[in-house]
């Protein structure tokens, strides 16, 4: 009996190690996204996650590649005013379909389905994610079976919001058909299986966990995709995402690590892949709360912003602003909490090149000793525990942001470089969803802004910072009157930048368009609205076999899919 | 004991009408927002209209109202047509309990992750009985033997240790240092023959043993309490001065009074295998319903969040009665009138 025991031990034990070699089909192709997607339409997405799952499958007229640059995708060409695709006046812009494009199904794509996906997203009960991308849009017109016609309302200097990038691909209008308006709640069929033109068809969808695709045999591009199979694992978290990449080597690709640089550069070790990063528009900046945010203000009054006569007791006074931003040392925050994922900066616009102000690059170098300057000038004097005030008020901020263990980080580092120069400071943070929800019952969020400064990342859809730089203006400050519905968070508001802003909207010349956004970043800047820490990229991992792989910092990390491939 | 049985399931209608109340008031409350992680660039005018569409700008009591319909009468009555056949009413325009982040039914995500979550979890939690019966008997029947001590160690690591510490350990031994064993569950894998077997064993082999050492470690503790109280009872003495061999005692007359609370304990314990373990279930990514949940949280999604903990409240209150009828069975002592 007991020598029956060990041989089926010993058995199991051979079986066992056999079969430990972890295999997986050269075939396949496995990515992992640490939040799960949960359906594949874009247009009704809660987060990136879809709108990236579902990039494989379907595709807008054009995509913005590694390096900013628009390129055509269903298009044949990107218009311009030489080609005849947008004429001078700039009040529309004409599209050319390619021929060779069929839907998964085999049926042709034709100008019928980007209409259909306009009236789709902008239908009054849709609640269409990408509805942005169609202002200003006046009708959406097939001219003929390949062609399409887009008409403004009113001279558009950037005419490549609709059917430009991800956010806003093309649906196929016979699948979707019926499901306009309160109709897409319940298109669950559609919306987990959506027809496409992409690499990929979605073989089997399983909400929150687990997207499996094949290759469509129909893509336009001969021999591509290169692999069978494509899985999108979904949940856990970023740190166990990575380790399934660098370190066991079970993934192919894991999607955006925001870890500690210690953590990640850790993993790197095991040699089974390679981090990589791409810059974008993304830069985390400290929001300077322009009014007053004192508790004892009932909400109507309550960091409202009065035309000026609700001012903050002291972030009014300019050379506090200047004081805070000259007493942080950017590079110190780079190196602890973001590695090769980040870089200082002293501009909202941190990229496309051409729109970077160079003027403001002193900022990258921390100067306590002037910071102390400008303080005394100003009449802030240090008192007793060593905090400055004046008539009364002292330097004493609650500094807010979202729950994330690099952005605590941050603030506690922060909260010592002001401590040097007199500035008390509160710490406080708030949950993701609650903070960047914009709840308006909730007193956490970011457009309440119930606190003297607060820490978050903004950027800019697609490469073009125009509509970014209208966020400034006066009338964009969130309040009762609008529901607090409203993107100048800061409060900032002066007529010489909505003045320049009007300029703007009347200036066609690129070069000159570029000339006035550096100039409206640099009014943001040097006012100290708001104060850039850090340019931030994407990260994600890539394992060693995987080739072909380009990470975007401006469109869908899945943009080129179809040019993946595998080197044993 | 019937009368005793209707009047307990009558008085557990008002019980469930509170806690679904309950639930969907705290919800409400609780200062969450599913547009929350949408890009920063969509703006708050788009973020208005999408709270619209989901019906979030409605009064309060018309979403619950609209919330007991669609779940009382509209999703039974789904369940009943899928499974007969039939087709009862208008069935096409009945509205049904939709999930916010998928726009799905919300009982067609709980019947699709139902799998894994029993397989994972309820195999953990019958490992864990076998584990722990034995070893509590032995540890009480040999108290302050070498064999109860380490019993009475390793159970106060497995019961102080959190799971998702030892989860990360296995991983790093036997997913980083081995490579023995996947670290990520595939859901989507299907048995179909040995080999495929032997995959499913392997993925399911380090969620099960975490969840298993965990409630092995509870219920052995349990269990050697139930046993050493037993122990220097009366009836226990009157074996022994019968002559009766000691196993026979243990095995025929303290493991059978013994195991009364312990059943009971089992029974109330049946709950969480559906409710999945949220936390194991992220760690190894197994998602099943503790997932789900996590993600509705994390989303704002109410009327998923919402089904599914009332969905754990109805489960509750039926094992506690069933424990209750357990008991009864199994201790002809108590009767219920």
């Amino acid at each position: 009996m007991r020598r029956f025991k060990t041989i089926v031990l010993l058995t199991f034990a051979v079986v066992f190690l056999h079969s430990c070699s972890l295999d997986f089909s050269s075939k396949h192709l496995k990515l992992l996204y640490w939040q799960a997607p949960s359906m594949l339409n874009p247009f009704l997405s809660s987060g990136t996650k879809d709108m990236e799952a579902a990039s494989i499958v379907i595709e807008p007229l054009a995509r913005y590649d590694a390096n900013a640059n628009r390129i055509p995708i269903l298009a044949t060409k990107i218009p311009t005013i030489e080609n005849g695709g947008i004429p001078e006046d700039r009040r529309s812009i004409t599209w050319h379909l390619r021929e060779d494009v069929v839907w998964s199904d085999g049926t042709p794509l034709t100008a019928h389905d980007v209409v259909f996906s306009w009236q789709y997203c902008t239908h009054e009960e849709a609640g269409c994610t990408a509805k942005d991308s169609f202002r200003d849009v006046e009708q959406v017109v097939a001219v003929n079976d390949h062609t399409v016609r887009i008409d403004f309302v009113k001279p558009n200097p950037f005419p490549f919001g609709p059917f430009v990038g991800s956010i806003c691909p093309v649906l196929q209008a016979e699948q979707f058909k019926d499901c306009l308006g309160l109709r897409a709640q319940e298109c669950t069929r559609e919306n987990f299986y959506p027809i496409g033109t992409g690499p990929y068809i979605v073989d089997r969808f399983r909400a929150n966990d687990t997207v499996v695709y094949r290759a469509n045999p129909r893509y336009r591009e001969e021999d591509k995709p290169f692999f069978r199979k494509v899985v999108i694992k979904g949940g856990g978290d970023a740190p166990s995402a990575a380790r399934a990449v660098l370190q066991t080597g079970e993934f192919d690709y894991a999607w955006n690590l925001q870890i500690e640089p210690e953590v990640l550069s850790s993993m790197r070790e095991s040699g089974k892949g390679e981090v990589v990063t791409a810059f974008g528009s993304q830069v985390e900046r400290i929001m300077v709360n322009q009014t007053n945010n004192d508790a004892s203000l009932d909400s109507d009054t309550r960091s409202v912003f009065m035309d000026g006569n609700n001012p903050h007791p002291f972030l009014s006074d300019l050379s506090v602003r200047r004081a805070l931003s000259l007493a942080i040392d950017r590079q110190v925050l780079v190196d602890i909490g973001y590695g090769i994922a980040g870089e200082p900066t002293c501009n909202v616009i941190s990229l496309p090149e051409q729109y970077v102000s160079k003027i403001n690059d002193d900022c990258k170098i921390q100067d306590i000793e002037e910071a102390n300057r400008i303080l005394d000038e100003a009449g802030w004097v240090r008192g007793t525990d060593g905090i400055r005030a004046k008539d009364g008020v002292r330097l004493s901020l609650l500094y807010q942001t979202s729950t994330n263990s690099v952005r605590q980080g941050t603030q506690s580092l922060i909260k010592d470089m002001w401590q040097q120069i007199g500035v008390e400071t509160e710490l406080r943070n708030i949950d993701a969803a609650v903070f960047f929800g914009s709840d308006a019952g909730s007193p956490d969020t970011l457009q309440k802004f119930y606190a003297d400064v607060q820490m978050y990342t903004n950027s800019f859809e697609g490469n073009d910072p125009s509509n970014y730089v209208e966020g400034w203006q006066c009338e964009n400050v969130p309040g009762p009157h609008n529901q607090w519905v409203g993107v100048n968070i800061s409060r900032g508001c002066s007529e010489e930048y909505d003045m320049l802003l009007e300029t703007l909207s009347e200036t066609f010349d690129p070069a000159q368009r570029i000339v006035i956004i550096k100039q409206l970043n640099d009014m943001v800047v040097q006012n100290y609205w708001e104060i850039p820490l850090i340019h931030r990229a994407r990260v994600s991992a890539k394992s060693n076999s995987l080739k072909g792989f380009e990470l975007n910092g401006w469109d869908s990390e899945l943009w080129n899919i179809a040019d993946w491939y595998r080197e044993e | 004991m019937l009368k005793y049985l209707s009047k307990r399931l009558l008085f557990a209608i008002p019980t469930l009408i509170v806690i679904s109340f309950v639930l969907f008031a705290l919800l409400d409350l609780a200062p969450n927002d599913p547009t929350g992680n949408l890009p920063q660039t969509i703006p708050p005018e788009v973020r208005e209209e999408i709270r619209e569409s989901l019906g979030l700008n409605k009064p309060f009591h018309i979403r619950y109202f609209k919330w007991m319909q669609q779940f009382f009468i509209n999703e039974p009555l789904n369940l009943i047509e899928e499974v007969t056949g039939l087709e009862i009413g208008d069935s096409e325009s009945r509205l049904r309990v939709r999930s916010w982040l998928t726009r799905s039914p919300v009982v067609d995500l709980i019947i699709e992750r139902l799998p894994q979550t029993l397989w994972v979890v309820g195999l953990s939690y019958i490992v864990g009985i076998m584990i722990a019966l034995p070893i509590g008997v032995i540890s009480a029947y040999k108290q302050y033997s070498w064999f109860d001590q380490i019993g009475t160690f390793i159970s106060m690591v497995g019961f102080s240790v959190p799971t998702f510490f030892t989860g990360l350990v296995m991983i790093l031994i036997f997913s980083v240092g081995l490579s023995w064993l996947p670290s990520i569950y595939d859901t989507t894998h299907v048995v179909r023959d040995l080999p495929s077997l032997w995959f499913q064993i392997k993925q399911m082999a380090m969620p099960v043993t975490v969840l298993a050492f965990y409630n092995a470690a509870q219920l052995s503790r349990f269990m050697r309490a139930s046993v050493l109280e037993n122990l220097n009872l009366d009836y226990v003495r009157t074996a022994r001065a019968k002559g009766l061999h000691d196993r026979a005692i243990l095995l025929k007359h303290i493991l059978r009074n013994s195991m009364l609370p312990v059943v009971t304990m089992i029974a109330l314990g049946v709950p969480t295998i559906f409710t999945g373990a949220i936390i194991t279930e992220q760690v190894f990514r197994v998602n099943g319903i503790g997932q789900l949940l996590i993600t509705g949280i994390q989303s704002a999604d109410i009327p998923l969040v919402q089904s599914l903990s009332f969905l754990f409240a109805v489960l509750i209150v039926l094992f506690n009665l069933l424990a209750d009828v357990i008991y009864g069975i199994l201790d002809p002592r108590i009767r219920y009138e």
